[in-house]
């Protein structure tokens, strides 16, 4: 039996320590291509959101290496995501590939089938182990999100432009080769070094823009199109608060032991968006006014076709645009999202929101209008 | 003068209508209802709503704006869940929050949140709060709101019946016996808003029934039912219509008496692409039962719709005469 698990954006390295340190035998997918989107637009329904067909280009990738079972989160609406699990089985099992879904949603319902689950999955059934092993993913997963927050702050700043980027993605391939949380780590932290040696312009006050929206398309370089590492070159400070270590973290061990995390956003939507209403509309609206109240220059939210929660926000965007004088851009995301376009609608915002900080420098406060 | 709170004739308005009027009449309001779809109202609501709103949305905010300076108060209850453990739609559940950021010139909107999600019992609470914007009277509240619930479950006991809403006028007339009848059965899935609006689904619904169709929609399947073929799912449903839709569906396939299934769906719905697809899957999978999907989008060319109703029939005739020697799949 061979696991293996969808990719979104850096994922794949604590899952990867955690299936290293539960001894469980593995294949990750090759990582998010144009033909993984091409085999999944090809057999997923055709209204169906754009991470559920990557993902099952990557399980028909996987499943040319040996994989043969599937292990995905799962949840409970009301977003379309809860219910990939199910999708994915049902389209496989047409497809006739003999491959097995396992989701890893705890239902009050079933709490003994799920621990058996685990068991057949893991070989035998150790908690203290387990328990371990989640500890050193939870670590290994916050400190790659570390690693990137610090590549957002170098990339506006460094001399020699695209020299983050090098140790960057040659960090993201050679994990694959490490072996445990441990390996991981020291990867990690040759890495941290390697980027601060970088010689930097201290004195430089970059534009800061924060990143809102769909959790897939924000934290997956494939989908959207490296925008981080754009955004970064063209002299622009990202902040994406919405991470998968916060969504581990925050959503999944928080969670299941009844504790409650960092929840202001929630605060800051409320004028906004009267109630939780599934996704990650609630942090969209809130991280918006947060960012905004914290002086950040613009907003760009980046959503996948067709996602139920997210046109909610994108609705109530312009509100806070007006209210708070802060630019926002929606980039809508799909297999034929074309590059080019979607380039030049993002030079053109950092220049828009560049002119707006210097015209503002001057007279004082920001002039430039946005509409 | 009496009150007056207007209801957008759209989304839930289809499915609950007989409640809420009730409701709002009982305590003394009156109440204003947008007038039924037109093209006016589509074209108002796709020029307001964001573009990749799904069409029932988009049509809303049309009757929104039709209705908001008619009107006291506008009716848009925050809908996040009508029954245990399942939710309707993000897109519903935010329709409020939607509706304040893209109109404006609004009057004061009862967004009272009904989700009854995790306990049953806040259904008597969610109607206190509603009632409570047009009548201080607690009593007299819970006495509308029982009121209601008879009315609504005398509809609803009509619609499993054979009842389509939208034959309001001849409404015992139009009650269709479903046993024994020599009509050919077809079943009709889709969300009430895109069944029994005649606007959008252009029709549909006469149409099949001016061929000589008798028409079974998943509303006609009572809750037992469906819930004793949704639990067989491997997964529980968390959308309600997904729920009834699949339960229905399996049930469909097991009935003998269904000769046709179609499937409605809404352009840019996130759970018709899921819950359709999953359907489409069980009637190939365990029947021979020929499927069909519509899908409603905000343009309106009628001929195809036509063509595309007639093959669907004529396929199914030709295959009940020749013994099904034809394909399911058109």
């Amino acid at each position: 039996m061979k696991v293996t698990f969808p990719h979104m954006g850096n994922t794949y390295i604590p899952v990867k320590a955690l299936l290293d340190e539960l001894g469980i035998e593995y294949v990750i997918p090759p990582f998010n291509n144009k033909k993984a989107l091409e085999l999944g637009t090809k057999y997923a329904p055709e209204m169906a959101c754009l991470p559920l067909k990557i993902n099952l280009g990557n399980f028909i990738q996987a499943h040319e290496l040996g994989a043969d079972l599937i292990l995905i989160s799962g949840g409970c609406g009301p977003c379309r995501f809860g219910y990939y699990g199910e999708m994915h089985r049902e389209i496989l099992k047409d497809l006739g590939f003999n491959m097995e879904v396992f989701t890893l949603d705890i239902s009050k319902k079933d709490i003994s089938g799920f621990l058996r689950n685990i068991k057949r999955i893991t070989g035998e059934f150790k908690p203290y182990k387990i328990l371990k092993a989640i500890k050193k993913t939870a670590e290994v997963s916050k400190q790659v999100d570390e690693l990137e927050r610090l590549s957002f702050k170098i990339r506006p700043r460094e001399i020699v432009k695209g020299s983050a980027d090098r140790i960057y993605k040659s960090f993201q391939n050679s994990v694959l080769n490490k072996k445990g949380a441990k390996e991981i780590k020291e990867l990690i932290d040759f890495t941290r070094k390697n980027l601060l040696d970088i010689e930097t312009d201290k004195s430089l006050d970059p534009i800061k823009i924060g990143i809102v929206g769909e959790i897939y398309t924000t934290n997956d370089p494939f989908t959207n199109f490296r925008i981080e590492s754009r955004l970064g070159n063209e002299g622009a400070e990202v902040m994406r608060p919405v991470t998968v270590s916060g969504w581990i973290i925050d959503h999944m061990i928080k969670k299941a032991l009844g504790l409650k995390g960092d929840e202001s956003y929630k605060e800051a939507a409320k004028p906004y968006l009267g109630a939780m209403i599934g996704g990650h509309t609630q942090e969209t609206i809130g991280n918006t006014v947060l960012l905004a109240k914290d002086g950040y220059d613009g907003i760009i939210q980046i959503l996948p076709l067709g996602c139920m929660p997210e046109i909610v926000s994108e609705s109530i965007l312009p509100s806070i645009e007006r209210d708070l004088n802060i630019p926002v851009l929606t980039l809508i995301i799909d297999e034929m999202t074309g590059e080019a376009g979607y380039l030049t609608r993002i030079e053109a915002f950092v220049d828009l929101l560049k002119r707006r900080k210097e015209e503002g420098l001057i007279a004082g406060k920001r002039m430039l209008s946005w509409n | 003068m009496s009150i007056k709170v207007g209801i957008p004739r759209s989304l839930f308005y289809y499915q609950m209508y007989p409640l809420w009027q009730t409701f709002f009449e009982e305590l003394g309001a009156e109440v204003v209802v947008s007038e039924n779809t037109s093209k006016k109202i589509l074209d108002d609501g796709v020029r307001i709503c964001v573009d990749e709103a799904c069409l029932p949305v988009k049509l809303f905010h049309g009757h929104v704006i039709s209705l908001k300076d008619r009107v006291d108060y506008l009716f848009i209850p925050r809908m996040t869940s009508i029954s245990k453990g399942e939710y309707i739609c993000p897109k519903v559940g935010g329709l409020p929050d939607m509706i304040r950021s893209s109109i404006k010139g609004l009057p004061e909107i009862i967004d009272v949140e009904i989700n009854l999600r995790k306990s049953g019992s806040s259904e008597l609470e969610s109607a206190l709060d509603i009632g409570s914007y047009v009548c201080k009277d607690g009593r007299r509240i819970k006495r509308a709101y029982i009121k209601a619930l008879d009315k609504f479950n005398e509809y609803k006991a009509d619609v499993e019946r054979g009842f389509i809403p939208g034959d309001d006028i001849n409404r015992k007339r139009n009650i269709y016996v479903v046993k024994n009848s020599e009509l050919l059965n077809i079943a009709i899935i889709g969300h009430p808003y895109n069944l029994y609006d005649s606007y959008v689904n252009m029709n549909l619904i006469s149409k099949l029934r001016g061929d000589g169709i008798n028409i079974i929609t998943h509303e006609m399947v009572s809750e037992e039912i469906i819930n004793s073929y949704a639990d067989k799912l491997n997964k529980k449903v968390f959308w309600n219509f997904g729920r009834k839709a699949l339960g229905s569906v399996r049930h469909f396939v097991e009935r003998n008496d269904i000769k046709g299934i179609i499937f409605v769906v809404s352009f840019g719905c996130g759970i018709d692409a899921f819950i359709g697809d999953l359907a489409e899957r069980i009637v190939r999978r365990n029947s021979s039962i020929p499927f069909m999907f519509i899908s409603l989008d905000e343009h309106s060319g009628e001929a195809g719709l036509d063509t595309r109703l007639e093959a669907f029939t004529d396929m199914i005739r030709w295959r009940s005469k020749n013994e099904s020697n034809f394909s399911a799949h058109g």
